[in-house]
């Protein structure tokens, strides 16, 4: 745990009257990261949030921002500040104030001031835009007076609670890449918390996957969608396919498991010491699964489904599939040559095992 | 035809309320006004005139009186500010599910009785031989009995608890409706309790802060029973004057002009109250 880091916890534990919201958490986030904390509804990442910005205390454990102990510091006092869900910016006041508002607890002097809110505003994209009040302005635009309601103040660590949540689709893909573009400008750290995967993996440095309290996994988005460390996080993070059936082989790395149809497939091994006789999942995302095998010599595994249906979607386009009672979706190639797959027919699917991940199944 | 039965049915919805509104408010006070300029120069005959307005102004002890009676309601008005916010932010924010409806309640009970009632209950706890002054005496704290009535004292005491729940119902209201979060940004911003109380309740409470004291102000000014049971001979209230010129002396052509003064004073206070905190009331009422 560097003294350089801007956000370091330690084994941060938050209890409720009947469960554990933050249950050990540890992080370290270096300056100017980008960090997304990813979770379902319900695991406990707006407590985590909450406990960072000061409105809740941890049960045990500590938070240090760039070396200091933050457990005993109110939230006022804190070098950090906070986007809400629904933003929050003051209804009584106008754009201007609300920025304005901020600079006025630190006792900066009126006419700095006015040069600040001018200069975040042409940062944000709202140039002129100081006199508007906030009941005016698009929803889009709101968040950006959100975001410069807090950057103006320099914070070491700003917190962002799933903002772009109330917008609508369009809107929402364009603010995320606006969203990382501003944080490489202003070179803040950013702790962000999101339901979306695809917020997550577009926008950050680092991803935590977070279940029931703890952080399933850290990582780079990449890595994360490459190299699920487990079954939550392969499911959690990007489409995939989830074969489960007994293990009936291991070959070193390489794991063979048999459906429940006697159908044989393989992959790599994640869960250490898989035996023969155990439950098993394999996860293998739609993309890897080839419809027909091109790269001949390579050994592949192989497995024979029945179509269902085909899901025209764009570049996004899909086959639904079915094996001994399980769904699988397998991405189809760009040329349109598969549009025309009839339901019923059965098809070969093969992927190399490499791209495929084993993990222990569920004990029963 | 269905757009004309339409519109006697509206007429005939709306006919309550403006018969009420001509019969009870418009009528007397068109009525008040014209009497108020009319001098008796004789017992039979009546001629147009400001005497009664002159006497007001020539006469310090019913000016006197009027400042007094303004000057005290908007006092009393203040205090059941100062006092109901407390308590209605822990209404509306810190109590919760049933809690809530409970201390609500509580606040609603005492208006079960009449004012005359609530007012002999003051009176019965402040009197000389009532409970106050005689549990001091048992103490040993005092040695004769204490009038706590009869003072301005006692007057503010009992219009400060019969303004309370007016006072209470538009704060409650305004403050159930703020968002946490805009508290709590508040404080991330880097604000104290003082600086989130100044700069984010008051202004998004401004509504309900304006709207109670309007009403609390209006009640004050225009109450009887209170200060003249708990005020005594002294009191000197406004109404207590016109009931006087009405009543006692049957000078109705006095008694009418004060009335209008009084309607007057009022109606400006209120206007001056919304222009200083920058409302109008449309706002404010709905």
């Amino acid at each position: 745990m560097g003294k350089d880091s801007d956000l370091c916890c330690d084994q941060l534990i938050r209890r409720f009257d009947h469960m554990t919201a933050v249950d050990q958490v540890s992080l370290d986030v270096p300056a100017g990261t980008f960090f997304s904390i990813l979770g379902p509804s319900g695991c406990g990442k707006t407590t985590l949030l909450r406990l960072l910005a000061g409105f809740d205390r941890p049960d045990s454990g500590d938070i240090f921002i760039r070396g200091q102990r933050m457990n005993d510091v109110a939230p006022n006092r804190r070098p950090v500040n906070m986007v809400f869900q629904h933003l929050a910016l003051f209804p009584t006041m106008t754009v201007g104030e609300n920025i304005a508002y901020g600079l006025r607890r630190q006792k900066v002097p009126a006419a700095e001031r006015r040069k600040r809110i001018a200069e975040v505003l042409e940062q944000v994209g709202l140039p002129g835009m100081s006199d508007r009040n906030p009941q005016q302005l698009s929803g889009g635009q709101r968040q950006r007076v959100a975001l410069a309601r807090c950057l103006v103040l320099r914070p070491t660590l700003l917190l962002l609670d799933e903002p772009l949540g109330a917008l609508d689709l369009k809107l929402r893909e364009q603010m995320k890449v606006e969203l990382k573009h501003l944080q490489k400008s202003f070179g803040t750290t950013f702790v962000y918390i999101t339901h979306d995967q695809s917020e997550a993996m577009v926008m950050s440095d680092q991803v935590a996957v977070m279940r029931n309290g703890r952080f399933d996994q850290v990582a780079p988005p990449e890595e994360l969608y490459r190299h699920p460390a487990t079954p939550f996080v392969a499911g959690f993070v990007g489409d995939n396919n989830r074969l489960s059936g007994e293990v009936t082989r291991v070959s070193g790395d390489t794991v063979e498991l048999t459906l429940a149809g006697g159908a044989q497939v393989s992959g790599l091994a994640v869960s250490p010491g898989l035996t023969p006789g155990q439950q098993a999942d394999l996860f293998i995302r739609p993309e890897a699964l080839q419809l027909q095998p091109t790269v001949t010599g390579e050994r592949l595994s192989r497995l024979t489904a029945g179509v269902v249906t085909t899901l025209f979607d764009g570049a996004n386009s899909r086959v639904e599939l079915e094996v001994a009672g399980q769904t699988l979706f397998a991405r189809l190639p760009q040329d349109g040559s598969w549009t025309s797959l009839a339901g019923g027919h059965p098809i070969q699917l093969s992927w190399a095992p490499a791209l495929a991940r084993v993990f222990a199944g569920a004990t029963p | 035809m269905r757009a004309s039965a339409n519109r006697l049915a509206l007429w005939l919805l709306m006919a309550p309320f403006l018969l009420w509104i001509l019969l009870l408010v418009l009528l007397p006070h068109l009525d008040m006004l014209r009497v108020s300029f009319q001098v008796r120069e004789s017992w039979d005959s009546l001629a147009w005139g400001l005497t009664q307005y002159q006497n007001f102004f020539e006469e310090s002890y019913y000016w006197r009186t009027f400042v007094r009676t303004g000057v005290m309601s908007l006092f009393t008005t203040a205090l059941t500010l100062l006092i109901a916010f407390p308590i209605a932010w822990y209404i509306a924010r810190l109590a919760s599910g049933r809690a809530k409806g409970l201390l609500f309640l509580a606040c609603l009970v005492p208006f079960w009785a009449s004012e005359l009632v609530r007012t002999y209950g003051w009176m019965i706890l402040l009197r000389e031989s009532g409970l106050f002054s005689t549990t001091l005496q048992a103490l040993g704290l005092v040695d004769g009995p204490v009038e706590m009535l009869y003072n301005d004292v006692a007057v503010i005491i009992g219009l400060v608890y019969n303004g309370l729940l007016f006072m209470l119902v538009p704060l409650v209201t305004t403050l159930d409706g703020l968002d946490e979060n805009l508290v709590e940004a508040g404080y991330d911003l880097g604000g104290g309790h003082w600086t989130v109380l100044r700069e984010v309740v008051i202004p998004w409470a401004m509504p309900g802060i304006v709207s109670g004291c309007i009403v609390v102000f209006m009640l004050t000014l225009g109450s009887y029973l209170t200060p003249i049971l708990m005020g005594g001979k002294d009191s000197a209230w406004f109404t207590e004057q016109i009931f006087t010129q009405f009543i006692t002396r049957f000078n109705w052509e006095q008694g009418a002009a004060l009335g209008v003064l009084l309607l007057l004073l009022s109606s400006l206070i209120v206007w001056a109250g919304l222009r200083v905190t920058g409302q109008s009331l449309r706002k404010v009422m709905g």
